[in-house]
């Protein structure tokens, strides 16, 4: 008790990993979570297309027609609408095809949304009971998937589509598929 | 792993069993009584993804609706209570479990308690070795007034 | 104009902080009088500018004056006024403020009654206080300044998050923040003693009730906190390990165990260390509940608005506040004294056993709490952590702590023997036997389990009021000497009594509606009947009914028991068409022994609606229990020997008295 022992520190030093910890902490989101599909074969699934004019979507022709990516949405959901004008922009990029995924909406309501918004799709699947969405590991819209030539999931994107988001993670993989045939 | 979790869970005192509760709706209520209890047990350990912090047994919310039917749907056909979680936990991860799974970077999480009672009762212990000799004497009655228990108003 | 007075007023709060947090130190190194005096001033200085500046907020939400930016995100012209005026605090400006209030208010009653506290001490322990308002103040004046004004204030206001307006939303924040903040002042005093280099049985007196207020308030928190989310959130449940939840039980663990440290100090100048570092503990898990409420480091059903920046400030607080102290720490208690020495059976190891164990629980809960966060950091996997973790761990480990409590009571100081208390406790034990016998024959042995929670209950509860049977002699002595020393005994033994039994209350009430608890769901029309609990329940009626800001629809159901109509009961859905939120407000009778718990869901398709029905058998006591605890602490508040003016000891020898002299 009237020594200094070195057992004194033990409280100051268990602090300091703590706050350390904390500190980490603070520059990660606890709610997104990573996606169980990076790397992995894409899930087999077929959807109902929108309308007559466009098809729908077949899981399995991923990959021989080169890169694609799908873009969850709903007519329901408004950071959607935030990310739409952005999506008509790419849209117009040949490098890749870009497909749709209506996630628990109605065809109705799903081409509402898009013949006010605008189309950016090359095919758009609706998904009305939401359970394709679940065997992506969906867990709300909207969200886009990288699915590159060998039909692997090479990248997920949580939330809305920005273009810092695009140029930082898509471009790289847009341009390093366009290198190999 | 099966084993720790066994005397983990029956060195518990059983208080806490899976409590019957909460929140399934009328029209996804199994027929058969004993695949309904499974669902219900699994529902409470399966964590809603779009809520702040509940299962889905207890939620509203759809996706958490969805994954009820989900786990009814795969009882239904078969499925034993590890393939449901499995199921579950290979399309959204870890993350979904309430119970987090015993691997090797949740070991610490889960010998944690024990060691640290067992750290904390040897500090103790060596610190009652550490205290000067007492004499022999005997106890004193809480209820003696000692030196500092004694308010005498001056 | 109003608002900005408030904005005056803290501003100049924050100045006077700065004094009170540095003048009083160095004039208690310099034993200069005149500037530890100071630190009095400036802590009544304080507390009054702060209190000019939250009723500027409160009025500023009263009048719903829109100009000022937290009232238009928070009010609405609509909201009844008792909501108006607890909308300052739902949200994260006014919660900080209301923080900080607690914490200046504190002060000024140290300031105020700290009439007999030696200078020096009195000079450090408000100059802690003020550098730990000074901090928060900062935090709210420049990163959550609850004033600012907007250019076009619109005509109406956001509304208040329609949960919150509920009367026990009102009082739980309040509750709680003088608990979290209460804990300050025993932080206070123990940096100051660190600083004094000394730690007597005085100190400990001084500490003591203020650490009994802080715990009280902090019961009382938790337990309105708990009943409110029982009857709101339409599902039954009662504590849902959710990260807010943990973060205000565990400055509850930590504080029960300061609280009978403490008690040492006082009595046996021992545990010394340990106490003081328990202060420093539970405060410490006061600010980390702050930090992680308002930062968005982990999810909650609870969480302000998520921003890691003022986390960031926060966590420097908490670094500067702990790891300070805790440095401090290292250094300086070599130079405390230690205390009197005690055998390894004594009344001293067994509150040394108490601290133990509730450390060791407060820090399962924090591991639970935060080590998603840590696995987050060290790999790509995230899990999560939930009720069956903390069912495996905490639980195993609060067992021993509630057989050992009491025997605690029943030793003597310095040294005793086990054997003579488990014959003095032959009765409690033979009445824990016969509960667990009784509910294993009740059950068909089938529910050990529960045999065994209610045993601990009973065991618990009948330790509890044999301390006082005990005490007063019951059966040995002629009644009525029983009753005069019953009336001698000081308050701290009824408190006790109380506090004690209150969790026995609470460890019966859990193990009751854990085992026994049943639900019915399903979809009702109107004169249909169903059942539950041996209850029979008919929907009468289901009726559209508005509100002020809101529209419900209220189920009426009649219950009845054995063939007599019992009582009429109505659930309700609410929909708040602002800000398009609905809230449940669940059908609860209770005859105190037993809920019956009814809330009405949404009309199906079939011209009926989902109703859900539950029976929760022994739930009342969940709470009865934890009021009852609070009550036990204010109890012993109030015994005359913890007299916050208490005067100087008197220097003259203490003869030694029988018990039942002693005043």
């Amino acid at each position: 008790m009237n020594r200094f022992r070195l057992s004194n520190l033990l409280p100051v030093g268990i602090f300091v990993a703590i706050a350390t910890t904390m500190a980490f902490g603070l520059q990660r989101d606890p709610k997104v979570i990573p996606s169980m599909l990076l790397d992995r074969p894409i899930p087999k699934f077929e959807l109902p297309a929108l309308s007559a004019k466009q098809p729908g979507i077949n899981s399995a022709k991923f990959g021989p027609e080169g890169l694609v990516l799908v873009n969850v949405f709903a007519s329901w959901c408004s950071s959607c609408r935030y990310e739409h004008p952005f999506l008509m922009n790419v849209a117009k990029d040949s490098r890749f095809k870009f497909v749709g995924m209506a996630w628990k909406d109605t065809p109705d309501h799903a081409n509402e949304y898009l013949s006010t918004f605008g189309n950016p799709y090359s095919a758009i699947g609706v998904d009305e009971s939401g359970r394709t969405g679940i065997d992506l590991g969906v867990s709300g819209v909207p969200e886009t998937f990288v699915v590159d030539r060998g039909g692997r999931v090479r990248l997920r994107v949580p939330g809305p589509m920005t273009p810092e988001i695009w140029k930082a993670e898509i471009e790289p993989i847009i341009l390093a598929a366009a290198k190999s045939p | 792993m099966k084993f720790f979790q066994n005397v983990f869970a029956v060195s518990a005192v059983l208080i806490f069993i899976a409590s019957q509760a909460f929140a399934v709706l009328p029209d996804e209520v199994l027929k058969d009584p004993a695949l309904e209890a499974r669902a219900r047990v699994i529902s409470q350990d399966l964590r809603c993804l779009v809520c702040q912090n509940q299962s889905i047994d207890d939620s509203n919310a759809p996706l958490a609706k969805d994954l009820r039917v989900i786990v009814r749907e795969r009882l239904s056909s078969g499925d034993t209570n590890e393939q449901v979680f499995g199921y579950v936990v290979s399309r959204y991860g870890n993350y979904v479990l309430l119970k987090p799974p015993l691997q090797t970077d949740t070991l610490l999480l889960w010998a944690s308690p024990f060691i640290m009672l067992v750290i904390a009762l040897s500090v103790a212990i060596v610190y009652l070795r550490r205290r000067p000799e007492l004499e022999a004497s005997d106890g004193i009655d809480p209820d003696e007034p000692t030196p500092t228990n004694d308010l005498k108003v001056d | 104009m109003i608002a900005e007075l408030g904005h005056f007023a803290l501003l100049l709060a924050l100045m006077t902080s700065i004094v009170q947090a540095t003048l009083p130190l160095y004039g208690a190194q310099r034993a200069d009088r005149g500037l530890m005096a100071l630190g009095s001033y400036a802590g009544v200085c304080s507390f009054v500018l702060v209190a000019i500046s939250f009723a500027c907020l409160a009025y500023s939400f009263v009048i719903s004056d829109f100009s000022v930016l937290l009232v238009a995100a928070n009010s609405q012209i609509a909201k009844p006024l008792i909501y108006k005026i607890t909308g300052v605090w739902a949200n994260h400006e006014g919660s900080m403020m209301l923080w900080v209030l607690i914490l200046v208010l504190f002060a000024a009653a140290i300031s105020i009654f700290g009439v007999n506290l030696p200078e020096t001490l009195k000079a450090r322990v408000l100059a802690i206080q003020g550098m730990i308002a000074s901090a928060f103040l900062a935090f709210v004046i420049f990163t959550s300044n609850p004033f600012i004004r907007l250019a076009n204030p619109p005509a109406d206001g956001n509304g208040m998050n329609p949960i919150l307006q509920d009367p026990g939303l009102a009082i739980h924040p309040p509750c709680l923040y003088v608990g979290y903040v209460g804990f300050s002042v025993a932080f206070a005093f123990a940096v100051a003693a660190l600083l004094e280099g000394k730690v007597d049985a005085a100190w400990a007196r001084w500490v003591r009730p203020w650490v009994l207020v802080a715990w009280c308030f902090l019961t009382m928190g938790i337990t309105l906190g708990s009943f409110w989310a029982y009857y709101i959130l339409g599902w039954g449940g009662w504590w849902f390990w959710d990260p807010v939840e943990n973060v205000s039980f565990m400055p509850w663990l930590a504080g029960t165990a300061l609280l009978h440290s403490a008690l040492v100090v006082e009595r046996r100048h021992a545990l010394v260390g340990w106490t003081i570092l328990l202060a420093i503990l539970t405060f410490s898990l006061s600010l980390i509940g702050t930090f992680v409420v308002r930062s968005g480091v982990l999810t909650s059903v609870h969480s302000f608005a998520e921003d890691p920046a003022r986390g960031l400030f926060i966590l420097m607080i908490i670094i500067a506040a702990t790891g300070g102290a805790l440095v401090l720490y290292a250094l300086r208690i070599p130079t405390v004294k230690g205390g009197a020495p005690f055998a390894t059976v004594s009344r001293e190891s067994s509150l040394l056993l108490n601290n133990v164990l509730l450390v060791v629980a407060a820090a399962t809960v924090f591991i639970g709490t935060f080590y998603p966060l840590f696995i987050d950091l060290i790999g790509k996997d995230k899990i999560s952590i939930g009720p069956p973790f903390y069912n495996r761990t905490f639980i195993p480990l609060f067992i021993p702590l509630l057989l050992s409590m009491v025997i605690g009571p029943f030793l003597k100081w310095k040294r005793d023997d086990l054997k003579p208390i488990m014959d003095k406790l032959s009765w409690p034990m033979r009445i824990a036997m016969v509960a667990v016998v009784l509910v294993v024959v009740m059950t068909f042995g089938k529910q050990i389990g529960t045999a065994l929670g209610l045993g601990i209950a009973a065991w618990i509860i009948a330790g509890s009021i044999w301390v006082m049977i005990r005490r007063v002699k019951l059966g040995e002595v002629p009644f009525d000497q029983s009753l005069s020393l019953m009336k001698s005994t000081p308050r701290a033994y009824y408190g006790l009594l109380l506090a004690h039994m209150g969790l026995g209350f609470v460890v019966g009430a859990i193990t009751g509606v854990t085992s026994w608890q049943q639900e019915n769901i399903l979809s009702m029309k109107i004169n249909q009947t169903t059942e539950v609990g041996g209850y029979k329940i008919t929907l009468k009626d289901v009726a559209q009914v508005p509100g002020p800001n809101y529209d419900a629809e209220r189920g009426t159901f009649q219950i009845t028991y054995n063939e007599r109509p019992l009582t009429v009961m109505s659930a309700e859905r609410r929909f708040y068409p602002l800000q398009k939120v609905q809230t449940n407000q669940t059908g609860i009778r209770t005859n105190l022994i037993s809920n019956v718990y009814i809330a009405l869901g949404e009309a199906d398709n079939s011209g009926g609606w989902t109703v859900r029905l539950y029976y929760h058998p022994l739930a009342p006591w969940l709470w009865i229990g934890g009021f009852t605890m609070a009550l036990g602490g204010f109890v012993s508040l109030s015994d005359r020997r913890l007299r916050v003016g208490v005067p100087k000891l008197s220097r003259r020898p203490v003869p030694t008295k029988t018990i039942a002299a002693t005043t």
